[in-house]
């Protein structure tokens, strides 16, 4: 599962290597100047993510203020992660990928009643995976708002028709993000079976922090 | 200082005096409005305001309660945050209410979705037809980059400040004040995922209708959209809102769509008691 290749291209010492089981939440502190990478070890697998301003985790990531910034609803490299108060969390500094998602938001067991039925409703999910997570720090369901979901495909058509399509991610692709403040990373690996964000496999991830 | 004033009864004389003062932006009280839809009994009208250019509104509303918004003079942008009065904790979920309804562009027979699964209010009229999930409210930040100045307290307000001020009337706070839809300025998302902004001005008078589906918080800003290039123009909003039935079984929006009308069957669970 670890491949030598993940590390290409990284320049700083590796302060934290961690695979995150399939369906797992996942927390980590990045100081400002560290650089988080992401690797989507087996292809397809939506990583879901949140980030919080560790001195004041009322400001947290804002897909609408990154959106309306950069103006396009794609993260690409270069692309700013804002804050709900406008300010830069972390910049995607590099990805093989083409783009990842802000806009389609984290599965919940409520969402997928209304998308897939309420026979799912026993099924694993990104806001539990986030809530949980949340529990440990004292936050809470207000402090979950709409998401990344890196390596995650969700185009919109000119008639307005959005929807979470085949991914456009394979075995080894990889997004880097350095941390322009300290901020608390809260990550849900996306557990989602029923449509094809997943490829319907949930699989690892693999998170490589550098100094 | 105005020596007239120097005592409490001139000074009470004094601000009595203002009492019958009529302003562009105020609320009526009791409510009064001689434009009803047909059938809407005066007697059920709940709520007349008209909002400032740079203003807020907050406000609770009744399961089944209709409130009409109007842009006056084609310039409003009407940053809407929606909470479930009983459980704030429930709110507006905008990446699940385009989710959900595999739909970009909220307009009329869209419904606006809690992160509960539920359906906070369905719209039941729009000839604007312009609306925004994606752009969120502007910030102090950018108000300022723009501006020159984006506080509270200046000629610039910006939205999430006025969100927030709206969401504390009600005890709400900085973690409350989540992702809006903004109505009356709209955007279009390109191949590439541009966003091009729909900003006007437009017609004045543009309204649109929505039914609170579960008793609500709602809270609106009227600030510039984020993305809106020109020096600060905003125009007044119109709210108005009034009694009505709760949702049939057979309403036409509740049975477009499976997706919708499991949104329904959730919100009528919430109500079994």
């Amino acid at each position: 599962m670890k491949n030598e290749s993940h590390f290409d291209g990284l320049t700083g010492p590796v302060i934290h290597d961690e695979i995150v089981a399939a369906r797992a939440p996942w927390r980590h502190r990045l100081n400002a100047g560290e650089t988080l990478r992401v690797v989507d070890l087996e292809g397809n697998q939506a990583v879901d993510f949140l980030l919080y301003a560790a001195a004041d985790d009322a400001e947290r990531y804002s897909a609408q203020d990154t959106i309306a910034a950069q103006g396009n609803i794609f993260l690409r490299s270069g692309s700013v992660l804002l804050s709900n108060e406008g300010r830069p969390m972390m910049t995607i500094v590099g990805t093989s990928v083409e783009y990842h998602d802000t806009i389609g938001g984290a599965c919940s067991c409520e969402s997928n009643s209304l998308r897939y039925g309420h026979h799912t409703r026993a099924q694993h999910s990104c806001v539990d995976n986030f809530l949980e997570a949340n529990l440990r720090d004292g936050r809470g369901k207000r402090d979950i708002v709409s998401n990344v979901n890196f390596f995650m495909n969700v185009p919109v058509e000119a008639d307005g028709a959005l929807g979470i399509v085949d991914g456009i991610s394979a075995p080894g692709l990889t997004v880097d993000l350095r941390a322009e403040m300290d901020v608390i990373v809260l990550v849900s690996n996306c557990p989602q079976i029923n449509n094809p964000c997943n490829g319907f496999n949930p699989t690892p991830v693999r998170m490589i922090v550098t100094a | 200082m105005s020596t007239a004033l120097a005592d409490p009864n001139a000074a009470r004389a004094h601000a009595r005096s203002m009492g019958d003062t009529v302003a562009e932006a105020m609320p009526i009280l009791p409510p009064r409005a001689d434009d009803l839809p047909a059938g809407v009994a005066p007697d059920d009208l709940l709520w007349e305001e008209t909002i400032a250019a740079g203003g807020y509104a907050s406000r609770i509303l009744a399961r089944g309660s209709r409130l009409r918004l109007i842009d006056l003079a084609g310039d409003a942008c009407a940053s809407l945050l929606l909470f479930n009065a009983a459980m704030p904790t429930e709110r507006l979920n905008i990446a699940d209410t385009v989710k959900v309804q595999w739909d970009a562009y909220p307009a009329a027979g869209s419904v606006l979705l809690s992160d509960m699964g539920r359906v906070l209010a369905s719209i039941v009229d729009d000839d604007a037809g312009t609306h925004d999930a994606f752009c969120g409210a502007s910030n102090e930040a950018s108000n300022r980059r723009h501006y020159g100045d984006g506080r509270n307290s200046g000629a610039y307000p910006n939205a999430r400040d006025r969100l927030l001020l709206g969401a504390a009337k009600h005890g709400l706070g900085r973690r409350d004040v989540h992702p809006c839809i903004n109505l009356f300025k709209g955007v279009r998302i390109a191949d590439n995922g541009a966003v091009a902004p729909q900003l006007g001005p437009f017609a004045p008078g543009r309204s649109l209708v929505l039914r609170a589906e579960m008793e609500l918080i709602l809270v609106i800003a009227n600030c510039p959209h984020v993305l809106d290039p020109r020096a600060w123009t905003i125009t007044p909003l119109r709210v108005t809102a009034w009694r009505g039935a709760e949702t049939a079984s057979d309403d036409p929006i509740r049975a477009a769509t499976p997706e919708r009308l499991r949104a329904f069957l959730n919100t009528e669970d919430l109500y079994r008691r």
